[in-house]
């Protein structure tokens, strides 16, 4: 079986496994950090979205192998352990943006990786943005509005 | 979080004060936002659990010749193999709500015996050290199907000759369920208008974003099992369980943690839970089984699927005289969970909506067919009563050439009729639903929309303003009403109360959080009564071993029922803490006001004062000992000042027992049980706008206005958020859901694929506002608030749509009304029309 | 999925060779074949993964872009260069998928893929792009031989893809309301020599086309309205959910009105129709 080896939240991690093995099975499973989760089966969902060397991509659709050398950044990895919540999170939870928080961690990780690549986007923007984001409990309305104030905040963050 | 706010609106968890009525931010999201949610898949990423795979049936209509697992079962890392022999002994899956005057129950048994009805039905389970061994299993096991024939369709079902599910039901007819009142042969037959139709409501998947999945741990030593699922019915579903296996209550405990989403999917109570835990108990090894999302479409129940006739009469100013319906409801395969009850109780009672309509008569035809079973979903029933309705209030309103908003304003039952008995038999207990329609008209501008459609048209381009107006029975409940209507299940509710000896509170719910936030709505009825700030309330739901009691979440009755079984089991707790207050203060209960946490005589008087004030004389220094015994501190310089008492002083002194009055037990927990003696009714106004591009079929949804009513609101943040999510759902519905079944039964649908689950970019921002009538059906005023947005936005979106093609003489788009579905329409129009050529109009 | 030995490859050669081998799949951004390989549509005995090893540039030259294989529709979309010369390709690849997928998947696999409803080759074909491998260059018309497949030889690798640069070209797809690729896309290109081209995606059920008809009627006025008498034959057109043959054959033929509208006016001359979606007003006629 091949080795693996990459930076997860900052930490190196290495270890054995199957070829198959796909990226959020490798975190959820091996190294349990089972905020991403796993909704379809079509990469449509965007449940497993993280960030891989900076940028959103969706774990089931990606293999844990792929990732030798490279850094991700899982929903754990946003606010370790004790730290605040990054301004993202705080957005999602001062507008009420989860309500069952199975989509959560895929959206707030996207969320971020359109800030960053837009910075204050609007609305509309933000509606196509997601496009690859399934939500089936809040009708976006919420998540839309805090990705906003998110935004903003990160831009605020910056200065 | 606080430090870092950025919405100054909310109320802070930790403020002191009333919390009830204000937008409190929940308490769970932080570790919800922070990947430490526990859903049940994330216990199995962390146990050692065997992995459970199911062979389903790939035919719709099967007779099972022969299994065999021989080779499955000798293949590396499986450890069992069940089939239908293995697991005779064991119970088939209830079905808890029978429509009443059932010919025949036909139970889904846990794997197939004999037949397999629908594309999907269990048929084995492989348990095996990893997910791939058990798939590379399930693939050999050997089985020996002999197809049959069947029928995918309700009207294809019911006729002569069509292929029969079940022996005991002739023509795949489980029921007739008749509902009337008045007369209204007699209004069809001297209304001055009749409009009749034929409708479809189609069927979908609730679809929650986590699939149904499933942890079973017996443990052999001690015979106990623990069971942890997705499930919206946590004692419901232990009792299943229990009574599936023939396992004792008191050696199961059934933990629902984190739930993604249920929408009523995790109503129904399914084989995957007994097999794991059959497995289990089999194995001694924890056994898990997590649904793949292609998986879900075959094995989780679906919606609605429905065929409408309906006929409704009026005079000629648009009053409503009569209506009449037969409906044809799509059970599919089996009577499971509360699939049968759904259309027949729900949609049955509740046919006229908010409407005075005096002569009412339905007929529900509960069909087997052999797809999927159908259960509850988002309004259970109702949605299938008001899309029906409302879309036949608009066609007499296109009719009549009336606005459609004056159509349904002078039907509305008025307030001052309030209580009123339908014909039906179901009373709406409170509601002003033209002040709601009003509200919604002016949120949208309606006069300006209507304006705006006009000058569009002119332009050639197509604008549709739809309106839907409904009530629901919420709060489910009173369970002598239930028990009457075939539905075996309680509708009282449980809470238990328990405040700690500093001052901080737990509250053990019945109810089950599937999103809707429980822990801060439930929190702060208790903190409410209790003086707390809602953050020193901690909820706990879904586990059998906590929770004792309980019914579970389904039919919005969460606030109504939970909530005010809180609400009483605080009040009980607070009165005796009054009583030991007063047994401190030396004055009586009644003698004390309680607020923001402290107890302090209403009439602000000292001990020394009140009895001075009552005529007696007392020894100072007799007062001072007393005081300093009773109080724990010195009889304050004024005899004047009152003494106080904090709830947590109470709380702290209830534990010791050192000085509680005689007779009185220690602790401060109480458990109270809510029964209501009927359903409230919510309600709502929907006015969606939309523009349709007839070259393509686009619908673009350009505004959707809400305005609802749930009674009392608890919490205007989550009231908003089931407003929202619930408009989706039921946008979703009308514009591009649909579970298609091909004519043999195959289904055509086989994850996000071919589902359509709208996106952040297929929606509106949601312009919302509420009125807020209150119920006198419990003392919180509460109403139901998660399923009505579905309800009420179905046929507001369809009525847009027909609304914005009226000019091209579309009379009809079915759901889901897809781009194509659109564009046939108005192709098919124009053929009737006689206009001819290609091209765009 | 099955599993596979896994070969990261150090150079082109090594890939190559290693790619030859019977069962071995190339591994580029992973969206197409993790997919496959979940579903079982395909079964690799060994992946061999080249993103390290592929060409990213995108470079202009000749009046042509050539745009490396291993390039990203994400990077692709936001390429100055792209965005300046040829918008509608820009605008197309920030299209696909969603941003997540668009930051692994890349136009080499895009291309290999060569899906019924893929974005890439109506472009290729409309602006008469010249694929790159390892051992030749080939006309787009040439490497697409087939839904799901090309001319590539075991062991060949896309290397590049050199698109003209056009006069004018748009590109309009509607998406299928659930899989949320395309029902119908058009890409239509007048190329500098005038000559108008407009290829298909998603309609016919054996993948992109150049349309003749609809090239001929532009021929001799490259406006939407010249479209108007041209019909798309029903036979040969996918069928699925959402759309049967008649429906599709008329989304085609509304798309490709629009795409020549758009070609006309100002950059980036994309647009993508979604339902529920707000209406594209402008491109209405």
């Amino acid at each position: 079986m091949p080795d693996v080896s990459m930076t997860v939240n900052g930490r190196a991690v290495r270890g054995t496994v199957e070829g198959r093995t796909l990226l959020v099975e490798y975190l959820r499973e091996h190294l349990h950090l089972t905020g991403t989760h796993v909704g379809c089966d079509t990469t449509q969902c965007g449940a497993c979205v993280v960030h891989v060397d900076g940028l959103a991509v969706k774990s089931c659709t990606m293999l844990a192998l792929e990732c030798k050398g490279s850094a991700v950044t899982t929903i754990e990895g946003l606010a370790p352990h004790g730290a605040p919540l990054h301004p993202m999170q705080v957005a999602f939870g001062e507008h009420h943006a989860l309500q069952c928080g199975y989509c959560t961690s895929g959206m707030v990780m996207m969320a971020v990786d359109i800030a960053r690549r837009l910075g204050e986007a609007d609305e509309a923007t933000i509606r196509d943005e997601l496009k690859g984001n399934i939500c089936r409990c809040t009708g976006y309305h919420n998540i839309v509005k805090a990705i906003v104030a998110g935004a903003t905040a990160m831009a605020a963050e910056r200065e | 979080m606080d430090s870092q706010t950025q919405n100054p609106d909310l109320h802070p968890p930790a403020a002191q004060g009333p919390s009830v009525g204000r937008p409190v931010r929940r308490l769970e999201d932080e570790r919800l936002l922070r990947g430490g949610s526990r859903y049940v898949s994330d216990l199995i990423a962390a146990s050692d659990a065997l992995r459970v795979k199911m062979l389903r049936s790939p035919h719709a209509h099967a007779r099972i010749v022969a299994v065999d697992a021989t080779a499955a079962r000798a293949m590396p890392g499986v450890v069992a193999v069940l089939t239908a022999d293995d697991v005779a002994g064991v119970g088939d899956l209830p079905c808890d709500w029978q429509a009443p005057g059932m010919i025949a129950v036909p139970l889904q048994p846990v794997l197939v015996r004999d037949r397999a009805r629908y594309v999907g039905e269990p048929i084995a389970a492989v348990a095996a050290e990893s997910v791939h061994a058990a798939e590379d299993a399930l693939a050999a096991i050997a089985v020996t199907y002999e197809v049959l024939l069947a029928v995918a369709e309700q009207e294809v079902a019911i006729e002569p000759g069509a292929a029969q599910l079940h022996d005991a039901l002739p023509n795949n007819i489980g029921y007739r369920f008749r509902r009337a009142g008045g007369d209204v042969e007699r209004a069809l037959a001297e209304a001055e208008v009749v409009v009749r139709r034929r409708l479809t409501n189609n069927r979908v998947a609730p679809a929650p974003l986590e699939g149904r999945v499933v942890l079973s741990e017996f443990d052999p030593a001690s015979g106990r099992l623990v069971h942890y699922t997705a499930s919206q019915l946590p004692h419901v579903h232990a009792r299943a369980l229990g009574a599936c296996l023939g396992l004792p209550l008191h050696k199961l405990r059934l933990v629902a943690p984190d739930i993604g989403g249920g929408f009523g999917a995790k109503l129904c109570f399914y084989a995957e839970d007994v097999i794991c835990a059959f497995l289990s108990m089999r194995t001694g090894r924890p056994c898990a089984w997590s649904e793949g999302r292609g998986e879900s479409f075959l094995a989780t129940t679906h919606g609605r699927d429905h065929i409408q006739y309906a006929e409704i009469a009026a005079r000629r100013d648009g009053r409503i005289t009569g209506f009449r319906s037969r409906l044809l409801a799509d059970l599919g395969a089996y009577a499971i969970g509360m699939g049968p009850g759904v259309p027949a109780i729900n949609t049955g009672f509740a046919v006229s909506g908010p409407y005075n309509i005096p002569n009412v008569a339905t007929e529900v035809v509960g069909i087997f067919t052999n797809r999927t079973p159908t259960g509850p979903y988002r309004g259970a029933g109702h949605p299938e009563a008001t899309f029906l309705l409302e879309r036949m209030v608009d066609e007499l309103a296109r009719e009549l050439a009336m606005d459609p908003a004056e159509v349904r304003r002078v039907n509305f039952v008025s307030p001052s009729a309030m209580p009123h008995r339908m014909p039906t038999g179901w009373t709406l207990d409170s509601g002003d639903y033209a002040t709601n329609l009003d509200a919604a008209l002016k949120l949208a501008s309606y006069r300006e929309l209507r304006e705006r459609q006009a000058t569009l048209r002119a332009e050639g381009r197509f604008l549709g303003i739809g309106l839907a107006t409904f009530s629901e029975s919420s709060g489910v409940g009173p369970s002598i009403g239930m028990g009457s209507v075939g539905f075996r299940r309680a509708g009282h509710e449980s809470a238990r109360v328990v405040v700690h000896a500093d001052g901080s509170a737990t509250v053990f719910s019945g109810t089950m959080s599937t999103g809707q936030g429980h822990a801060t709505s439930l929190a702060q009825i208790a903190a409410d009564v209790l003086g707390l700030a809602p953050d020193e309330v901690e909820v706990v739901q879904g586990d059998t071993e906590a929770v004792p009691f309980g019914t579970g979440t389904f039919n919005s009755r969460s606030m109504a029922i939970g909530g005010t079984a809180v609400y009483e089991a605080a009040r009980k707790l607070l009165d005796k803490a009054r009583k030991i207050a007063a047994h401190k203060l030396q004055r009586r209960p009644a003698d004390l006001t309680f607020e923001d946490g402290v107890f302090r005589p209403s009439d602000g008087l000292g001990v020394m004062a009140a009895a001075a004030h009552a005529g007696k004389k007392v020894e100072d220094k007799v007062v001072h000992a007393v005081f300093r015994r009773r109080m724990g501190m010195d009889l304050p310089p004024s005899d004047r000042e009152a003494g106080t008492v904090t709830l947590t002083d109470v709380a702290r002194d209830v534990h010791l027992g050192h000085d509680l009055p005689r007779g009185m037990a220690p602790g401060l927990d109480e458990t109270a049980f809510f029964d209501p003696e009927d359903m409230p009714f919510a309600y709502g106004t929907h006015v969606a706008v939309v523009e349709v591009d007839p070259e393509t079929g686009q619908v673009a949804l350009l505004r959707h206005v809400v305005v609802d009513d749930c009674g009392r609101i608890i919490n205007p943040l989550l009231v908003e958020g089931q407003v929202h999510g619930g408009a989706a759902q039921g946008v979703g519905q009308a514009l591009m859901e649909a579970m298609v079944h091909g004519e043999g039964g195959e289904p055509m649908v086989g994850g996000f694929g071919e589902y359509a689950m709208p996106r952040a970019a297929d929606l509106p921002s949601f312009e919302t506002g509420h009125t807020e009538v209150p119920t006198k059906l419990n003392p919180l005023g509460a109403k139901g608030v998660g399923e009505g947005a579905t309800i009420g936005a179905t046929p507001a979106v369809v009525n847009a749509v027909l609304d914005a093609l009226a000019p091209l003489g579309v009379t009809e788009v079915s759901m889901p009304m897809t781009p194509m579905h659109v564009w046939r329409a108005i192709e098919r129009a124009r053929d009737a029309r006689g206009t001819k050529g290609g091209g765009d109009a | 999925m099955r599993d596979f030995d896994y070969h990261w490859a150090s150079s082109l050669d090594e890939a190559r060779r290693l790619g030859a081998e019977e069962g071995a799949a190339f591994l580029a951004g992973g969206q197409t074949l993790l997919r496959d390989l979940k579903h079982h549509r395909r079964t690799p005995t060994s992946l061999v993964k080249i993103s390290g090893v592929l060409p990213r540039e995108i470079d202009l030259r000749d009046g042509g872009i050539t745009i490396g294989a291993g390039a990203t529709h994400a990077e692709i979309a936001v390429s100055e260069v792209v965005r300046e010369r040829l918008p509608a390709l820009a605008g197309l690849a920030g299209h696909i998928g969603d941003p997540a997928v668009r930051h692994r998947a890349t136009l080499g696999g895009a291309v290999v893929a060569h899906e019924v409803a893929g974005d890439y080759p109506p472009a290729c074909l409309a602006l008469g792009a010249t694929v790159h491998t390892t051992d030749r260059d080939l006309a787009a018309a040439e490497f697409f031989a087939g839904p799901g497949r090309t001319a590539l030889e075991p062991g060949e690798i896309v290397t590049a893809v050199t698109f003209p640069v056009p006069a004018k070209a748009a590109y309009v797809k509607f998406l299928n309301p659930a899989a949320r690729y395309a029902m119908a896309g058009v890409f239509v290109a007048l190329a500098a020599d005038g000559r108008p081209r407009l290829a298909v995606a998603a309609a016919r059920a054996d993948g992109a086309f150049r349309w003749r008809e609809a090239e001929a009627a532009l021929a001799a006025t490259f406006v939407g309205d010249a479209l108007r008498e041209v019909r798309m034959p029903l036979d040969g057109l996918a069928e699925d959910l959402f759309a049967d043959a008649a429906y599709r054959g008329r989304l085609a033929e509304v798309l490709a009105r629009r795409a020549v509208s758009l070609a006309n006016g100002a950059a980036p001359g994309v647009a993508v129709f979604s339902h529920g979606s707000p209406l594209r007003v402008g491109v209405a006629r």
